[in-house]
């Protein structure tokens, strides 16, 4: 381990939507809001790849955001690269100095290029605002992109909408590398593509991560990849993290029984019959909205709860080295006991 | 569940044929497709995008889009010819022998009608019940695929579901009339894992139950190794590789399953042992395409696979491979 | 580029309506841009001896009542109509499209205002509103050019705000954002190249509608003043005529004026298709 200090530094980060209508004339009753991130810590170092994994409404597309400073924080502070990057305003970040070094490929690259500009323009965006280049530098540099991401010269004269599923990813992976950014977040980079093209898009991917050293924050709901492209990878559920720790561990022996219960969801091919080890979680999400804080997120839909889970928030401790888990009842034996998939699911 | 050993078989697609006059050029998109399908069987037809697998579902369901001529082929279902029949006669069994469900179950459902108001119309249209009784079956239906509290929820509207509870009131109406074959297309795509997994448990379940047959049409290699019993692999509108799940994964035939299974993450150990499938989808408007149409981005092709037909080998008992050198 | 051409031709030739209302609008255009010079008289020489004569070879349209050529008239007040609807059309597109951009992106107060704003000027039936400004503000051929633009305003306005509201969560916003993109930038730069397509079609639309207000205005006798040669004045003068079997006065002003508006509006239908295939009406 490098003893340098990590990339980015997540630390109690939060971030509370207000819900309902805000009467101005109702006293007394305080407003109630949506927890999309609540109390969310963890750190990324140099040249690290750490997966952020968990089903719609965890609020892994809105750590992200935080992160990118696409969103303000609530509360909690962002430190990249030793510097506080949170307390900085949304709208204001477009001018400070780590704007180019955090940048973001998102998951449907058809929707994330303007349709009327052309490749070479999308790409150029961020040079020309981030670096003010011009002329032959600015194409020297697009050209460069390309050439890393593997899209054909003659394709950046091109639209989106002349180009294939396979090449408009390039294109927005060129548009993030062109400023040289150190850390790339992936939002499911690809998720919208094809198997055929998913392989080559994430080899590309580990390939510019080893010769520009970037560091990755890849989100994806596709465990199989994560499992393969990442160092460490952190599950989330309603907000919280639940369980972190390096890959190949998490995947062998899961702890939280959240992370067991997805891991056995995934479909594994080559096998017939999955259906019979599954672990189901029964029931529904709780509210996200003004969650009672001394309640564990899963509690409800878990197997092991007992009276504790509701009166202490799990916190996340560790139970191997590396490996940190947010429940009571942590339990690594690899086949947890299966839950039958209850009369209501 | 395989069938039992029933000699005919419940759906006989044979050498079917379709395509799509647009703008640019005649669009080729299923050519000389064939698979039987068994009572109570489960197959998948696997493909990427443009290997015409809804296509092919669409043919056999009848509801292909106006621009979309069929060109060659039989489609037998229990003994009626589906290509052939009279509207009346295709209207009367879709819905209730033939049943299917699509993906994004959100948008399928009727923004402007209660859940259990759709059901109840499928169950008057086919079922034998009176407009007193629909309602009340409506909501069995909705208990039957395990929706909690199916009485209050059978008065809700479809924006107020979730994404699976809407993808159950779609099975819920597919299978109302109990029907002899469901056609399930990319029906987990854009759910979250666990209620994807709970979703293909209920339809297993349910089709066993009733000894349906499902036709499973979806991209995810590993979700049809899971669920079903037998997989053809399209690719560019031709079915390259027909056999039971077990023995396409150990034994692959024809190099583009070969290489499908390499590509696929959820069995390779590391990135390195990915592989990636070389060249492109040819372009199906092409007068030019070659008969194998694999042949362009395969290794072992030779002047046969562009100039003598496709052979449609049974490589061993209930195995077929479209291929002149099989692995 | 080349695409969009193959495409245009494609649709011109799907079309022959629309090919043959865009090969009318290049005779108006080159009535406007020549004018006089095409003129066989001078629209404002009056001839008394010659007053009221029907068509005929000399004169295809007639003459009016002051014995002045019919057909020159017309031929000169494309300019003037055309300039007026031209000049409306543009004011209207360019101050309701930001407008509208920015009430759409922004929401909030400008969201608001100008939604007040619109809201108000729709609330008049429009022709009422463009009688009350230019009566106002003055008959002049200036305040006519306003009140149009002003009435048109509301439909560019809730166009741009509706497609903008729309494309405001799209993810190239946000990518425009993480390249460092101001929001002033981004409605400009970004989101203005994507409605423009839509806004042609609709300034091609509106131009008809345009022509029609300024030449009912001076129908009215606000606006422009005799001698001066237009459409709606031109019509208006011969109106009086019809009855006593001057037929040719009102008659062929008044064609030309519809003929002009319906190029227009199968342009526009035209372009609509062009542009924009899915939304086809």
């Amino acid at each position: 381990m490098r003893p340098t200090r990590p990339l980015l530094a997540v630390d109690g980060l939060r971030k509370l939507y207000p819900v309902g209508k805000q009467r101005i004339w109702r006293r007394g009753a305080a407003p109630s809001f949506l927890h999309a991130v609540d109390g969310v810590s963890f750190t990324v170092g140099q040249s690290e790849t750490i997966g952020l994994v968990g089903e719609s409404g965890c609020g892994k597309s809105t750590i992200v955001r935080l992160i990118a400073r696409l969103l303000d924080v609530t509360e909690g502070s962002i430190r990249f690269d030793g510097e506080e990057i949170g307390k900085v305003p949304a709208r204001h970040f477009g001018v400070a100095p780590q704007r180019a070094q955090i940048q973001m490929v998102f998951q449907d690259a058809t929707d994330s290029l303007n349709p009327r500009f052309t490749a070479f323009r999308a790409i150029a965006d961020p040079l020309l605002r981030l670096q003010r280049l011009s002329g032959s530098a600015l194409r020297a540099r697009v050209e460069e992109a390309a050439r890393l991401t593997g899209l054909p010269q003659e394709l950046l004269s091109r639209f989106p909408h002349q180009l294939s599923g396979g090449q408009k990813a390039r294109v927005g992976i060129a548009r993030a590398i062109a400023v040289e950014p150190r850390l790339l977040i992936l939002d499911e980079p690809t998720s919208a593509l094809d198997v055929s093209v998913q392989v080559v898009i994430l080899r590309l991917l580990q390939d510019l991560k080893r010769q520009l050293d970037l560091s990755y924050l890849f989100v994806s709901h596709d465990l199989n990849v994560v499992r393969l492209l990442c160092d460490r990878i952190l599950v989330m559920y309603l907000g919280h993290i639940v369980e972190s720790g390096p890959a190949g561990r998490v995947f062998a022996a899961p702890a939280h029984p959240y992370t067991q219960a997805l891991l056995s969801a995934v479909p594994k091919p080559g096998t017939a019959g999955g259906r019979s080890s599954r672990i189901g979680l029964p029931g529904e999400p709780r509210s996200p909205i003004d969650p009672a804080p001394q309640i564990c997120p899963l509690y409800g839909r878990c197997g092991r709860a007992t009276e504790k889970c509701t009166t202490a928030m799990p916190a996340l401790r560790a139970i191997a080295p590396g490996q940190f888990v947010a429940c009571h009842y942590p339990n690594t034996a690899p086949a947890a006991k299966p839950q039958p998939l209850a009369a209501i699911a | 569940m395989i069938g039992d050993g029933n000699a005919v078989p419940l759906l006989a697609v044979e050498n079917l044929g379709v395509e799509f006059r647009t703008r640019s050029g005649t669009v080729r998109a299923v050519d000389g497709i064939g698979f039987e399908l068994r009572r109570g069987e489960t197959m998948a037809l696997v493909g990427e995008s443009g290997s015409g697998k809804s296509v092919t579902a669409y043919a056999i369901m009848g509801i292909l889009d106006a621009a979309a001529r069929i060109t060659s082929g039989t489609i037998m279902f229990g003994g009626l010819e589906l290509l052939c029949a009279g509207e009346r006669a295709i209207t009367e069994i879709r819905g209730r022998e033939l049943a299917i469900i699509f993906q994004n179950p959100r948008t399928a459902l009727n923004p402007i009608r209660t859940v259990g108001g759709q059901i109840a119309d499928i169950l008057l249209r086919h079922g034998n019940v009176t407009a007193a009784q629909a309602p009340g079956r409506a909501i069995e239906m909705l208990a039957k695929v395990r929706i909690p509290d199916p009485e209050r929820r059978a008065r809700s509207y479809p924006f107020e579901l979730s994404g699976g509870m809407c993808q159950r009131v779609m099975i819920a109406m597919a299978l109302a009339c109990a029907p002899q074959l469901l056609i399930a297309d990319e029906p987990t795509t854009g759910l979250d894992i666990t209620t994807q997994a709970v979703i293909m448990d209920l339809i297993a379940e349910l089709a066993a139950s009733q000894r349906m047959a499902t036709l499973l049409i979806t991209h995810d290699l590993g979700l049809a190794a899971e669920y079903c019993d037998r997989i053809a692999v399209m690719h560019a509108g031709h079915i390259v590789e027909t056999a039971p799940t077990v023995a396409l994964f150990a034994t692959p035939r024809h190099p583009y399953t070969a290489k499908l299974i390499a590509a696929t993450p959820g069995g390779a150990p590391s990135l390195e042992a990915l592989a990636a499938i070389p060249g492109a989808l040819p372009d199906l408007r092409r007068g030019d395409l070659p008969l194998c149409r694999y042949s362009e981005r395969c290794e072992r092709a030779a002047p046969a696979c562009v100039e003598r037909p496709l052979p449609r080998q049974v490589v061993e008992e209930g195995r077929r491979v479209a291929c002149h050198f099989p692995l | 580029m080349t695409a969009a051409l193959r495409h245009a031709r494609y649709v011109l030739g799907e079309n022959p309506v629309t090919a043959f209302a865009f090969a009318l609008f290049f005779v108006f255009a080159l009535c406007a841009a020549l004018g006089p010079a095409l003129a066989p008289y001078d629209p404002l020489a009056s001839n008394a001896g010659e007053s009221l004569a029907g068509p005929s070879a000399a004169h295809w349209f007639g003459t009016d009542q002051l014995g002045r050529d019919i057909l020159s008239r017309i031929v000169v007040a494309t300019r003037l109509d055309l300039g007026i609807a031209t000049t409306a059309v543009v004011l209207a597109f360019a101050i309701g499209a930001l407008s509208g951009l920015a009430a759409g992106y922004y929401g909030g107060w400008i969201d608001r205002i100008v939604g007040r704003a619109v809201d108000t000027i729709m609330a008049f039936p429009l022709f009422v509103l463009a009688m009350g400004i230019v009566a106002a503000l003055g008959n002049s051929v200036a305040n006519i050019v306003i009140a149009t633009a002003i009435i048109n305003l509301p439909i560019y306005a809730r166009l741009a705000r509706a497609e903008a509201n729309v494309r405001r969560g799209a993810g190239f916003v946000e990518a425009a954002r993480l390249c460092g993109n101001s929001e002033a930038r981004i409605v400009l730069g970004q989101l203005l190249p994507n409605i423009l397509p839509l806004m042609m079609v609709q300034v091609s639309l509106t131009l008809g509608y345009a022509i029609l207000n300024a030449a009912g205005l001076s129908f009215i006798g606000l606006g422009v003043r005799p001698p001066t040669a237009e459409w709606g004045i031109m019509v208006a003068e011969g109106a009086s005529f019809i009855v006593s079997g001057e037929w040719w006065v009102a008659f062929f002003p008044g064609i030309v004026l519809m003929t002009a508006v319906f190029c227009f509006n199968l342009m526009g239908d035209g372009l609509r298709d062009i542009v924009d295939p899915q939304r086809r009406t």
